[in-house]
């Protein structure tokens, strides 16, 4: 299929981070013991008074962030991102989002990308309550040109972010030419009537895959790619609901909270139209990455199967 | 300064395509001009005056910021009196005779920072940054009152000076740490100064930045902890001691001193006396919580208790 070549969306952060840096001497790195898992060693390398590894220290790492940006830097704080998001919660919160900070921070490794490390390593529970927070943004790239298209955009903008470095290998989605990313804005990846897939991270590809097995049975499924999950485009929803009348999502996320309430929450406010979220919605068994995406689901086959079942059409 | 250059409306929420995040402050508080000049004077009479003038000054100051206090929390019915009063001579201190900051200009990139981590006492710090002119000090009675930028916790987003928004415990430290690895990094001559509750020292992020801060010989951060021993709902002591706290302090790489937190030249000299071979000092200020107001010094209920009309006048009366 589409699948040829796969990359971790860890190593374009890595490149481009590099490539700002040495344009822009106000851009740090931030990290807590994580300079290989966050892909800093080359970083390290060319810049090692502008990384500040904290060691393993979250709440400590996140502050420093806050600070950092106080003192007119623009640091990436970068670590695993159930770590960070987790453990730093408050300081997310209060130290960067309230205080509009412009710290950029980088949850690396997320969703169920630690396979058999287990669930106490799976950052399934950070698109919910990072969601909740006021005030910042959530963007998470689906691959390479959206990865670095998202930290150039970071990197430029003033105030906070929330960026989810997938590690799980993700072909290439975007479509050529044009931005790969845009702020706040989906990208339709595939047209279609009958219903519609907004997925995002490690699962847009998938839903790809998954409208070309729904097409052999004749439905004509719409992929978008919801690459900002806060604040979310609204507007592509409300299309999707209403042109195609049927929308599943797919996330490497909890959908309790995550891109599929987002997109439950429009949808519900606007037009209600049948819907499936897709996600884990228990804490994963043992497993590798790959078998835990089947386990939940979160395949072609299973986001194909759900997007029949919207349709009614699973019978058939 | 105009109020549009530190203003833009954070447009979010729905926003989509083209609109940026929220990046900057959104502010009512405009400079005081007059108060600001006032300010500048006392700070070119103290760079020459002698002692006894100089603490003479910094009681007068700290007299005024006292009973401030005392109106404002009063007139709104919330605040966190005891703490209030005993962080007063170390903002006092600081801010009228140590940090370098330009009120008419709140984001100078070489300020110093001045971090209250314990952000439950902000009456004492917004009245102090009222009396530098950060703000008009008429603005001190919308305290608390709706849509006020005087949250009862110190917002960085809607009050000039405030370099971070503190009110959850424990997130002080670990930001001031932040600045003071970026000052050093621009090469700043800057300082990063935080002050901290005792109680607060409970939270371990306080000690993951200490830690930071120690190993990375951080010689332009200084910590001033408030230590009047008693927290919420009992004494420090009685609830997960902190002692010995100085020594704790020094085990991280730390040089500490202890001094009386209500001798304004003791923590003068405490907080500019050079700092020994690249190390950050703690500064533990011994202080009374309530310090002024006889009825309420040492009295653990008076953390956020409220004065009525007649303790009021009592209070303004005793801080005369």
């Amino acid at each position: 299929m589409i699948l040829e070549q796969t990359h971790d969306c860890r190593d374009a952060f890595a490149e481009e981070l590099v490539r700002l840096a040495r344009a822009d001497d106000r851009i740090v790195a931030v990290c807590n013991d994580s300079v290989g898992s966050s892909k800093l060693t080359g970083f390290a390398k060319e810049f090692p008074d502008r990384l500040i590894n904290v060691g393993i220290a979250e709440q400590d790492m996140v502050g420093i962030g806050a600070g950092l940006a106080n003192a007119g830097l623009v640091p990436f704080v970068c670590g695993a991102a159930t770590f960070l998001t987790a453990r730093a919660l408050e300081q997310i919160k209060a130290d960067v989002a309230y205080s509009l900070a412009n710290v950029k921070l980088c949850g690396m490794s997320p969703g169920l990308s630690y396979g058999a490390l287990g669930p106490t390593h799976h950052s399934t529970e950070d698109l919910s309550w990072l969601r909740a927070i006021a005030d910042l943004p959530v963007v998470v790239p689906a691959d390479p040109a959206q990865t670095r298209a998202a930290i150039q955009w970071a990197a430029e903008m003033v105030g906070p972010v929330f960026l989810r470095i997938g590690r799980f290998p993700v072909p290439d989605v975007s479509p050529q030419g044009g931005a790969a990313f845009t702020y706040g804005r989906a990208t339709r990846l595939r047209e279609g009537v009958d219903a519609t897939i907004v997925a995002t991270g490690t699962l847009v590809s998938r839903a790809l895959e998954a409208a070309e097995l729904l097409a052999e049975h004749g439905v004509q499924a719409r992929v978008v790619n919801m690459s900002t999950i806060s604040p979310l485009d609204r507007e592509e929803i409300m299309a999707a609901a209403r042109q195609t009348g049927a929308i599943v999502t797919a996330e490497e996320a909890v959908p309790t909270g995550g891109l599929g309430a987002a997109v439950a929450e429009v949808v519900l406010e606007t037009r209600p139209v049948p819907m499936r979220l897709l996600g884990p919605r228990t804490f994963a068994p043992t497993g590798g990455t790959e078998f835990l995406l089947e386990h939940f689901g979160l395949t072609a086959d299973g986001i194909a199967r759900s997007a029949l079942e919207v349709l009614g059409l699973d019978h058939a | 300064m105009r109020p549009s250059e530190t203003t833009i409306t954070a447009a979010v929420g729905g926003a989509a395509g083209t609109a940026a995040p929220p990046a900057r402050r959104v502010t009512g508080l405009l400079p005081d001009h007059d108060a600001i000049a006032e300010w500048r004077r006392l700070r070119e009479r103290l760079a020459h005056a002698d002692r006894p003038a100089t603490a003479a000054a910094l009681v007068a100051l700290a007299g005024g910021i006292r009973r401030t206090v005392i109106s404002t929390i009063t007139g709104a019915g919330l605040g966190h009196t005891g703490g209030d009063l005993s962080v007063t001579d170390i903002l006092t201190t600081l801010y009228g005779a140590v940090l370098r900051v330009d009120p008419a200009n709140p984001d100078w990139p070489d300020r110093d920072r001045l971090i209250l981590s314990k952000g439950h006492c902000s009456v004492a710090l917004y009245t102090t940054l009222a009396t530098c002119g950060f703000f008009s000090a008429e603005q001190l009675s919308t305290f608390a009152a709706p849509m006020s930028p005087l949250n009862g916790h110190p917002s960085r987003r809607a009050v000039p000076g405030i370099e971070t928004s503190t009110g959850p415990l424990g997130h002080g430290l670990p930001v001031g740490v932040g600045v003071a690895v970026g000052l050093a990094l621009r090469k700043s001559a800057a300082r990063t100064v935080v002050v901290l509750g005792d109680g607060e020292l409970q939270e371990g992020s306080n000690w993951e930045a200490a830690m930071t801060a120690g190993h990375r010989r951080l010689s332009s951060l200084t910590a001033v902890v408030d230590r009047n021993g008693l927290q919420q709902g009992a004494r420090t002591s009685a609830t997960n001691d902190l002692e010995p706290l100085a020594d704790k302090w020094r085990a991280f790489g730390w040089e500490a001193v202890e001094v009386d937190g209500h001798d304004h030249l003791a923590l003068l000299d405490a907080v500019t006396a050079p700092h020994g071979a690249g190390r950050p000092r703690c500064v533990i200020a011994r202080t009374v919580k309530g310090r002024g107001v006889s009825f309420m010094e040492d009295r653990v209920e008076w953390h956020h208790k409220v004065p009525d009309a007649e303790q009021a006048r009592l209070a303004l009366e005793e801080l005369r």
